[in-house]
């Protein structure tokens, strides 16, 4: 177990020193920098003196080590656009999109796996129908659209729910969060309706088509001779034995919640690190940008040793395979 | 549960409170990069730094020339190189340091200092000096007959304050500088800042000591500034009612905003021209007759029409109409005359036409890219095989200033309402100092100059001469084909009483409630 647990944690150290690598090929190669800072004017010897201040003269795997260092140490410099320190300028948009990004997985999660073991128990039933038909909106409609639907009915027509912004926000001092102001609850609902529906519809069919499967199983059928009440049939047999894909999914969703919360956060106006980006990109502001692709590349690999970890936990099957083959 | 009601209920009431009517909650595209008033030369940076820094002099929501922390100006009689400016007296600043001349003469050598982005305007400033504690004269190296119009976006700061936070330069935003003034403000403006989040919310508050309290309407206590990048949310922020006033409204919304009740739409011609460039040295755009040809083959009315939505000024010139130097006969563009544009292909050689790509921004100005497209169907009629290539500005700028590209698209601003800005940057042969925006190979050492001599003429009535003489060569030369100047558009509740200003810049001093 211990040996499994190491084994993964070292996995997802190469993968980030991989990322680190791409991003630290963005940080050099995109645009020279030197262009970028000195302008036309600038003669051939400002130019030498600037590449050994920040370093550029330095063979290729010094410079690579120089910014891991810095990386570890949180240090990407100032903005080209703000003016204001990468680390900084992240921390106080993190909450945005942390809050952002859990409230959808919880929506997107809980709503699909109850909606999945629904439509599942009551197959071909009207409403069972209709929820599936009505699904396909979730993942065959670009978030976008979804988004600019979303604020037409409910912040013009209806004039219930904002259409942009976070809302009243309450500072903490090292978190801001909207969960304790009412306008900053309404100003959550649409983003993460918008941001999860693809996560819960992709949940729900899939809650939906393992629950099938295991419903055929002999076990099942054993159980439901042996005169058990559907309930406990479905909760407490059948339900764990889909657990472990529809964990798997929910997990390598999140990442993906954080990474492509930039469309949503656009249509909102969410002042989180997915606007941030946006913006970077627009002003070819490289610190941000290559800061922003090490955060989400660090999210997912957390992520995914999280899920990795939690198989184990989950299914003794694989715990006991994977000791005895260590061992 | 009943507390969390009652909490909810007093933050409902507590909204409805604050949004009474004298906050104005501000929306458009994008936010300023910073407050520090020197550190960029930026349109949304300016139209925030207004509210809250004063100008010498400023542009009203007409866009003619005021007084503003000067009282009056004039350039001495017996020396045309120096103008002397007598200051308003009793100003003080949002931290209660009054203004004097020290401030004017420390503020305008910071915005002279490295790092500063507003330093070109005032290249030809040769020393400021303090003649006593309210006047202060401007020398400049020659006679500089349009030195006001270039002092409009100069802010003036607290030397006082400055030093105490260290702000004595700006910082360089290209080199990813910061200081304290990036976020935080002492000016002499109508509005002083309570907070800001960047890209997120800035909160301004009226200033209880403005100097300008009986000379505008100043009926706006509060702004609640948001940028909304989005436009669908922009618009629809408006729609519901969440913001007051929105600037950017997209084409195609403006017909819904202004049949919405309570909603109206405010309009005006925007201080930016539309066109394209092209290469005059090499390959078929070299050729007079060709960029002739693609001049005339260019249907403006359609694109007024089938791509602004009406919402656009079709010109023959690259100048907008509030420039000294427009006249309406330069401003008649070309009949759209097919014939005649074959007529001229066959006769310069290329009869069956030829390949250009079109550099195009896809994000900078409206419906850019969907100018170009239009561009490419109009040139293909005679025989120009156009590929279209549209990015983002960031990327389209640097070729098309580069002179890499052949056959571009260029918009232009004119901030000191005067020929020779363009005729500077557009015109001039691209040298060390001027002609950085004229990547076309037009060059012409007599228009060289003119262009010089405009600098330093101060006989107006000389000087406008030159300013249509140098007119009369571009017009012929055609190294660029003018399409049409913007139409500026701000989406607002019924109950505001505001004009839309050519600069865009919205100043809340002049707003009235009705």
């Amino acid at each position: 177990m211990f040996l499994i647990v190491i084994r993964r944690i070292l996995q997802a150290i190469m993968v980030l020193l991989l990322v680190a690598f791409v991003s630290f090929l963005i940080f050099r190669y995109v645009g020279n920098p030197v262009d970028n800072i000195m302008g036309q004017e600038a003669t051939l010897a400002q130019r030498a003196a600037l590449e050994e201040a920040l370093g550029l003269n330095q063979p290729f795997y010094i410079q690579y080590f120089d910014f891991l260092w810095k990386a570890v140490q949180f240090e990407f410099g100032n903005s080209y656009r703000g003016a204001l320190p990468v680390a900084e300028l992240i921390a106080t948009r993190l909450p945005a999109t942390l809050e952002l990004a859990i409230t959808s997985a919880v929506f997107g999660v809980s709503l699909g796996v109850i909606l999945g073991i629904y439509t599942a128990i009551n197959r071909g039933s009207f409403l069972s129908n209709f929820i599936l038909s009505t699904s396909l909106i979730g993942v065959s409609v670009p978030t976008f659209l979804i988004g600019v639907l979303l604020i037409w009915i409910f912040s013009v027509e209806l004039n219930w729910l904002p259409s942009f912004g976070r809302g009243g926000v309450v500072d903490l001092g090292w978190w801001t969060t909207g969960f304790l102001t009412a306008s900053g609850i309404k100003s959550l609902i649409l983003p993460s309706i918008t941001l999860g529906l693809y996560q819960m519809t992709l949940i729900m069919r899939l809650t939906r088509a393992e629950m099938l499967e295991v419903l055929k199983q002999d076990y099942i059928r054993l159980a439901n001779s042996l005169g058990l009440s559907n309930r406990k049939i479905y909760f407490f047999h059948a339900l764990p034995n889909i657990l472990i894909p529809v964990i798997t999914i929910a997990g390598l969703q999140l990442g993906s919640v954080i990474a492509f919360a930039i469309i949503t956060e656009t249509v909102f106006q969410w002042p989180g690190v997915g606007l941030l980006f946006i913006n970077a990109v627009y002003y070819v502001d490289i610190p941000v940008m290559s800061a922003y692709l090490l955060l989400v590349g660090f999210a997912f690999v957390i992520i995914n040793l999280i899920v990795d970890l939690t198989y184990l936990l989950i299914d003794p099957r694989l715990r006991d395979s994977q000791l005895k083959s260590e061992v | 549960m009943f507390k969390i009601l009652m909490l909810s209920a007093a933050m409902i009431t507590f909204a409805f409170a604050s949004a009474s009517a004298e906050t104005i909650r501000w929306a458009r595209a994008g936010d300023a990069i910073t407050m520090d008033p020197h550190a960029q030369n930026e349109g949304p940076t300016h139209a925030l730094n207004h509210q809250i820094y004063d100008s010498l002099l400023q542009r009203d929501m007409s866009g003619a020339i005021i007084p503003s922390l000067a009282t009056d100006w004039s350039a001495l009689p017996d020396n045309p190189k120096v103008w002397r400016f007598n200051l308003r007296k009793g100003v003080s600043f949002h931290n209660g340091e009054s203004f004097d001349s020290e401030d004017v003469v420390f503020s305008l050598n910071r915005a002279m200092a490295d790092g500063s982005e507003m330093k070109e305007l005032l290249s030809s400033i040769k020393e400021v000096r303090a003649v006593d504690s309210h006047v202060i004269d401007i020398e400049t190296n020659g006679a500089n007959p349009l030195l006001i119009n270039n002092l409009t976006n100069m802010f003036m700061m607290d030397k006082g304050w400055s030093e105490a936070n260290d702000v004595m330069k700006p910082h360089d935003v290209a080199k990813g500088e910061t200081n304290f003034a990036t976020l935080n403000t002492n000016g002499t403006g109508a509005f002083m800042l309570v907070s800001r989040s960047v890209d997120e919310k800035t909160i301004l508050e009226s200033n209880p000591n403005y100097w300008g309290k009986n000379v505008y309407p100043n009926q706006v206590t509060e702004i609640i500034y948001t940028p909304i990048q989005s436009s669908a949310t922009r618009v629809a922020a408006l729609l519901s009612g969440e913001v007051d006033i929105i600037q950017d409204v997209p084409v195609q919304d403006l017909e819904r905003v202004s049949s919405t009740d309570g909603l109206k739409l405010a309009t005006a011609a925007q201080n930016r021209v539309i066109f394209f460039g092209l290469n005059t040295v090499e390959g078929p755009t070299s050729e007079l007759k060709v960029r002739q040809a693609m001049n005339i083959a260019i249907n403006r009315s359609s694109i007024k029409k089938v791509v602004m939505r009406d919402q656009s000024d079709p010109t023959g010139v690259i100048m907008p109409p509030f420039v000294n130097g427009w006249t309406e006969t330069l401003n008649q563009y070309p009949e759209y005359d097919l014939d005649k544009a074959k007529a001229l292909m066959s006769e310069a050689g290329y009869s069956n036409g030829f390949d250009i790509v079109l550099n195009c921004p896809n994000d900078r100005y409206i419906n850019d890219e969907a100018i170009c497209q239009a561009a490419v169907g109009m040139m293909a009629q005679i025989g120009i095989n156009v590929t279209l290539d549209a990015k983002p500005k960031a990327q389209h700028f640097p070729i098309a200033k580069g002179g890499e590209a052949d056959f571009y698209m260029l918009g232009w601003g004119v901030p000191t309402f005067d020929s020779h800005y363009i005729f500077n940057y557009l015109v001039h042969t691209q040298t060390e100092n001027r002609g950085s925006w004229n990547p076309t190979g037009y060059s012409n050492s007599d228009v060289d100059a003119m262009i010089v001599s405009l600098e330093s003429e101060t006989d107006l009535s000389e000087r406008n001469n030159t300013i249509a003489k140098i007119w009369g060569n571009i017009q012929d030369a055609q190294m660029y084909l003018p399409i049409h100047n913007q139409v500026l558009n701000w989406g607002m509740s019924d109950g505001i009483e505001f004009q839309v200003q050519p600069e865009d810049q919205p100043h809340f001093q002049f707003l009235k409630f009705q």
